[in-house]
């Protein structure tokens, strides 16, 4: 099956590029990303040998059905998104056709980066994703999404191409212990043989392999690129971004922290990861205060959050790991749901500035409220699994290194008392703008806040199970 | 033979290093880009140096991407886009050339000093070419951050690129897969730039990304 997770979003992305009509390619777009997942969750079950090239372990099938579960909503999403653009002539039927087959092409991507076993292919793959995002950030052809565009591309290139210099010190590291050839970039050999690695190489490596993929995770000093990104381009795509791309970017740093950790006697990632998050979380927090546009405020809050994972994963340790991977879950989820709502507001609207936004649940009761139930999941209020995991991760935190927890203690309350401050405006008292209907779909929102929401309340065995046994194998 | 051979890979090398430095005080666009195929042609040279004395044949596909494509198809269509523009006039450097190229011989000195200590158990010519590359990668930032125009930003970009194709290179056995894949990526990487200069030339009537800072999203 893993075959099909990678080809049928290619055979769709060639067969959409071709259909003029876009309620036909619409529908096309949500049958691929079903089927898409229909294979991507065989996989929990059915192993496919590994390969040079690609395999499939109980790490990466925990990325590969979020994503293709998140693919799938949002092209739901995405059907009733772009009639009203296309109706308001934002869009036009050529560049709809375009928008189908590049986010059919940014799945097969970010599927193929997830599935890779050789890391020079995972960073090919990684590099075709962004490319495709960057031309879809762009399709509004507005001066800011021009803009927006640019800044991606340019940040973005860098930061892969520095990646890429460090893919190529990890092979030097292991051609004198694997010796020439493919050998040195297969992911599981390089694990298993990482003990004999040059660790003065694998550091080197290793600093560049965190800037740039660190880049693409939106890790502050390198992310510029992510708010513009996020609030320029179509809503779908905003959501895909920070429900998908920046986790298959933490992916790809995942798997090298795994070979660092493998040698004791190269730098300690743990401490390099901590720092960069720490520093993600409180500058992101801060910036939420000064922001006027809904989708740049999200955008700072996922800068927030994948500095949360960062930190996490840094950390180390089964509890850490576990609180970093379920943070990783239930962020895409709830950010992506908060994406649907904020699209279909700045739809009525007409604009995206939170000074023509106000009393939601008045005007819109189901956007509003789904809006309400989005922000008080994402900041971390109980009953919803953001909660669950940010208490576990500063519980682990506290425990280890107390001074780290108050800071990502001060770091959370921040965003939360900045995003709440916002909701009241934007949820309650008198409505502001335009208050025409909408025909919006809410399945694939309230979809994601309910799983957020059981996840809170109870998490199925089976699936703690797997999770703990994932946090294991992260060390 | 070994010693004429690293002396010649060393040789070319250098010479790359050589070409980042021409980059980095061209103040017109079209001597720029000149600038930039004689890298690409380097480039293609030490590629095929490599493939020599590696007896590696499909590195020659590397150096024939890099002496033909790179050397002198993108020049080619550079030079017709900045005729296209109009934009024949002086671009400017932030800071000054003197400040710019002390500012690059610093990375140069930084490139050499993090990466030979590391590498001293490879062979000589991985050591020196991974060095050097290590050079022309930081150039191709510090060009891309000193320069305002779209058009040298992509030029520092793509002489970034060749740096990273010089390390690949000099990987002895790296896989193909990778080489193929940096050239096939700075294919696509320029369709991608190439229709955004077009955009940005039907919006602004200008290539000066300094344009762009008006629209910030936040001050609509």
């Amino acid at each position: 099956m893993l075959e099909a997770v990678l080809l049928v979003p290619l055979l769709a992305a060639a067969v959409l590029a071709l259909v003029p009509s876009y309620r036909v390619s619409a529908g096309l777009n949500i049958l691929a990303s079903l089927l898409t997942l229909l294979a991507a969750s065989s996989l929990a079950w059915v192993r496919p040998d590994q390969g040079m090239l690609l395999f499939v372990d109980d790490l990466n099938v925990v990325f590969l059905v979020l994503g293709a579960f998140v693919g799938f909503t949002t092209s739901v999403f995405s059907a009733s998104y772009i009639a009203h653009e296309l109706h308001t002539a934002r869009l036009t039927p050529t560049y709809l056709r375009f928008y189908h087959a590049m986010f059919q092409l940014m799945t097969f991507g970010m599927n193929l980066a997830l599935a890779a076993n050789n890391i020079g292919l995972m960073w090919v793959a990684l590099e075709l994703a962004t490319l495709t995002t960057v031309l879809m950030v762009g399709i509004y052809r507005t001066p800011a999404a021009i803009e927006a565009a640019w800044k991606y591309f340019i940040l973005g290139s860098v930061g892969i191409a520095l990646a890429l210099f460090g893919t190529i010190l990890v092979y030097l590291a292991a051609r004198g212990v694997l010796g020439e050839g493919i050998d040195a970039m297969v992911w599981t050999t390089l694990v298993t043989a990482a003990p004999q690695f040059d660790p003065r190489l694998l550091t080197l490596a290793f600093v560049f392999l965190l800037i740039g993929y660190g880049t693409k995770i939106g890790l502050v000093p390198m992310h510029a690129w992510l708010p513009d990104a996020h609030a320029e381009g179509p809503t779908p795509v905003s959501a895909v971004l920070s429900g998908l791309l920046l986790n298959v970017a933490l992916y790809a740093l995942l798997r090298f922290k795994m070979i660092l950790a493998a040698n004791p006697a190269a730098i300690a990632p743990g401490p390099l990861m901590e720092t960069l998050g720490l520093l993600s979380v409180i500058f992101a927090a801060f910036m939420l205060y000064r922001r006027r546009d809904i989708k740049r405020m999200f955008a700072y809050s996922s800068i927030e959050h994948m500095g949360i994972m960062v930190f996490a994963f840094g950390l180390a340790g089964p509890l850490a790991n576990f609180a970093g991977l379920l943070q990783m879950v239930l962020h895409s989820l709830t950010k992506s749901a908060i994406f649907f709502t904020v699209g279909h507001i700045s739809q009525v609207k007409g604009s995206q500035r939170l000074a023509d936004i106000g009393g939601l649940t008045v005007t819109h009761p189901v956007l509003g409220w789904g809006l309400v139930a989005g922000v008080a999941a994402i900041v971390g209020l109980p009953p919803f699994g953001v909660f669950m995991s940010e208490f576990m991760l500063l519980g682990a935190t506290m425990a280890r290194a107390p001074l780290l927890a108050a800071i990502l203690g001060l770091g959370l309350l921040l965003a939360f008392g900045a995003l709440l401050m916002r909701l009241h405006t934007l949820a309650f008292g008198a409505p502001r703008g335009p208050v025409g209907p909408i025909t919006a779909s809410t399945i694939p929102l309230f979809a994601h806040l309910a799983l957020v929401l059981i996840a809170g309340i109870w998490l199925p065995p089976p699936l703690v199970a797997w999770l703990q046994h994932v946090a294991r194998m992260l060390g | 033979m070994h010693g004429l051979a690293f002396d010649i890979a060393h040789m070319l090398a250098g010479f790359l290093v050589l070409t980042s430095f021409m980059m980095l005080y061209q103040d017109r666009l079209s001597a720029l880009i000149n600038a930039l195929a004689i890298q690409a042609a380097v480039l293609g040279a030490s590629v095929a140096w490599q493939a020599v004395i590696q007896e590696a044949p499909h590195l020659y596909i590397t150096a024939l991407l890099a002496l033909v494509f790179k050397a002198v198809v993108i020049p080619m269509a550079l030079r017709r886009i900045i005729r296209q523009l109009g934009i024949h006039r002086e671009i400017e450097t932030v800071g000054g050339t003197g400040l710019t190229m002390l500012a690059g011989i610093g990375l140069v000195a930084l490139a050499l000093q993090v990466v030979l200590p590391v590498t001293a158990g490879s062979d000589a010519v991985a050591r020196e070419d991974i060095a050097l590359a290590l050079s022309v990668v930081l150039l191709g930032l510090l060009m891309m951050v000193t320069r305002r125009n779209a058009v040298s930003q992509v030029v520092g970009f793509m002489s970034l690129e060749n740096g990273i194709v010089l390390a690949a290179t000099g990987a002895r056995g790296m896989p193909l897969v990778v080489e193929i894949s940096v050239a096939f990526s700075v294919l696509i990487a320029f369709i991608v730039v190439g229709i955004f200069l077009f955009r940005i030339r039907e919006r602004f009537d200008t290539v000066d990304v300094q344009a762009l800072d008006r629209f910030r999203g936040e001050r609509r």
